[in-house]
């Protein structure tokens, strides 16, 4: 058993570190940013975890392509569902955070402040995705849902990819990360983090997208459950 | 190749000449669109207002052009395809006519927007020729988007909501090009960097295109 779930348990004690950790441990004391520094914890590996997991739908999707395996399929589309779930989180966290950092005492509204390059990004992934699902919705035929989807999937993925990591570096923004800011790629840098911060966020990091993996293969069990009349196999 | 993309496109514009009902369908869209913006804005809307106003027309635009592509194309004639020519000569005569169509209904709308809108444009001959490059990229990705959509048996509605979250980061940086033409000084290069960043765009949407067209073009 411990064999086989060794990366749940991992995942668990990876998560328990960090809420445990991430909560109470020392924090550099930053300008405006204080103690939401914290978030990082929780902010970033919402975006890294839902980074994989399209990621992975993407890659189950040209595998669906390559031998029209009715199981991929589900793979796909399980993973970009887990993947849409981590976005939004990644969102709310962004907001929290937006809302006592960014949103200063100038008066501004949160409407001006979250038409941000990286902000954008974002909100095309979700959207993309969103789409993605209205498009499986609108099938009947499962066989041709598999396919069609997996085209826009694939489509849809290459041109996420540019639009989150490159129009964001060429326009200014205040989400590190942005020319003009010293930090080059947000959170991968060395230099940006703290040694003692960089002792939670890394296995924040492995422990969130793990735990997204395990929801994600919970669904696709039940999934193939369902189907199993249709599978045959 | 080369001889069948042709002959694919040669039927494409002599059906477009022989029903011009959508042609001038299209042209009234355009036409009607503008005048409606003429009389609910403001006298002479400043530069930046102009400017998305126009992309977004053209966005709307490219899509009730390219919609009806594979729309109008019904199982039977598809099935005949089938028979004679290769998908991807098929989806690169469609990108082809597309695109010619797209242009010629580009420089439409940017004509109807000089005279109702006014011209608020410093470098014109600069616009046209992002203009060109926008239409180029909306009409790429819009042809795919409807052989998707047509596959899903759906109308107009399906094109636009896959299609928006795809070419909204093409469109962000069309706009921001724009700017170059309404008199702002860009950094040394930067118009340059930008439209080929359009560019590749339009190079990875043909790349896909042809990648995967193959897939979507039997049921």
């Amino acid at each position: 058993m411990v064999q086989k779930s060794w990366w749940k348990i991992l995942s668990f004690v990876l998560l328990v570190y960090t809420i445990v950790a991430g909560f109470l441990l020392e924090v550099p004391r930053l300008f405006i940013l204080n103690e939401t520094i914290r978030n990082l914890y929780f902010h970033v590996c919402m975006w890294f975890a839902m980074m994989i997991l399209f990621g992975v739908s993407f890659f189950y999707s040209i595998k669906y392509l390559r031998g029209f395996h009715y199981r991929n399929d589900v793979f796909a589309s399980s993973f970009a569902a887990v993947g849409s779930l981590f976005g939004v989180l990644g969102y709310l966290t962004g907001v929290l955070w937006v809302s006592v950092t960014w949103v200063t005492d100038q008066g501004q509204s949160l409407a001006s402040v979250l038409k941000e390059p990286k902000l954008i990004g974002a909100a095309i992934a979700l959207l993309i995705y969103g789409a993605y699902f209205v498009l499986r919705g609108s099938f009947t035929d499962i066989d041709k849902r598999a396919r069609i989807s997996a085209v826009y999937n694939i489509f849809a993925f290459a041109m996420l990819f540019p639009s989150i990591w490159i129009i964001p570096r060429l326009v200014g923004s205040l989400h590190p990360g942005a020319p003009g800011s010293d930090s080059g790629n947000p959170a991968l840098d060395r230099n940006d983090m703290d040694a003692g911060m960089r002792m939670v966020f890394y296995p924040a990091v492995i422990g969130w997208t793990l735990i997204g993996i395990w929801i994600a293969t919970l669904k696709i069990r039940v999934a193939l459950l369902k189907d199993k009349i249709l599978m045959h196999v | 190749m080369t001889r069948k993309v042709l002959a694919l496109l040669h039927k494409d514009i002599l059906l477009e000449l022989r029903q011009k009902h959508t042609f001038y369908g299209i042209l009234l869209y355009i036409a009607s669109t503008v005048f409606v913006l003429y009389l609910s804005m403001p006298e002479s809307p400043d530069a930046q207002v102009w400017n998305s106003l126009f992309w977004v027309i053209q966005l709307f635009v490219c899509v009730n052009t390219v919609a009806k592509s594979f729309l109008q194309e019904s199982r039977g004639r598809m099935l005949y395809f089938y028979s004679i020519t290769s998908p991807r000569a098929f989806i690169i005569g469609k990108m082809i006519y597309n695109m010619l169509l797209m242009l010629l209904m580009s420089l439409v709308s940017l004509i109807f927007f000089f005279v109702f809108l006014e011209n608020p444009v410093s470098d014109s001959l600069l616009f046209v020729g992002i203009v060109m490059l926008g239409g180029l990229g909306l009409s790429l990705v819009f042809t795919l988007m409807s052989a998707i959509a047509a596959k899903a048996q759906q109308n107009a509605a399906l094109i636009a909501i896959l299609g928006f979250p795809v070419i909204l980061p093409q469109l962000l940086l069309l706009m921001r090009l724009s700017k170059a033409a309404f008199g702002e000084v860009f950094r040394d290069g930067a118009v340059w960097q930008l439209a080929g960043l359009v560019g590749l765009f339009d190079l990875l949407v043909l790349v896909l295109a042809v990648v995967l067209f193959p897939y979507l073009w039997k049921d």
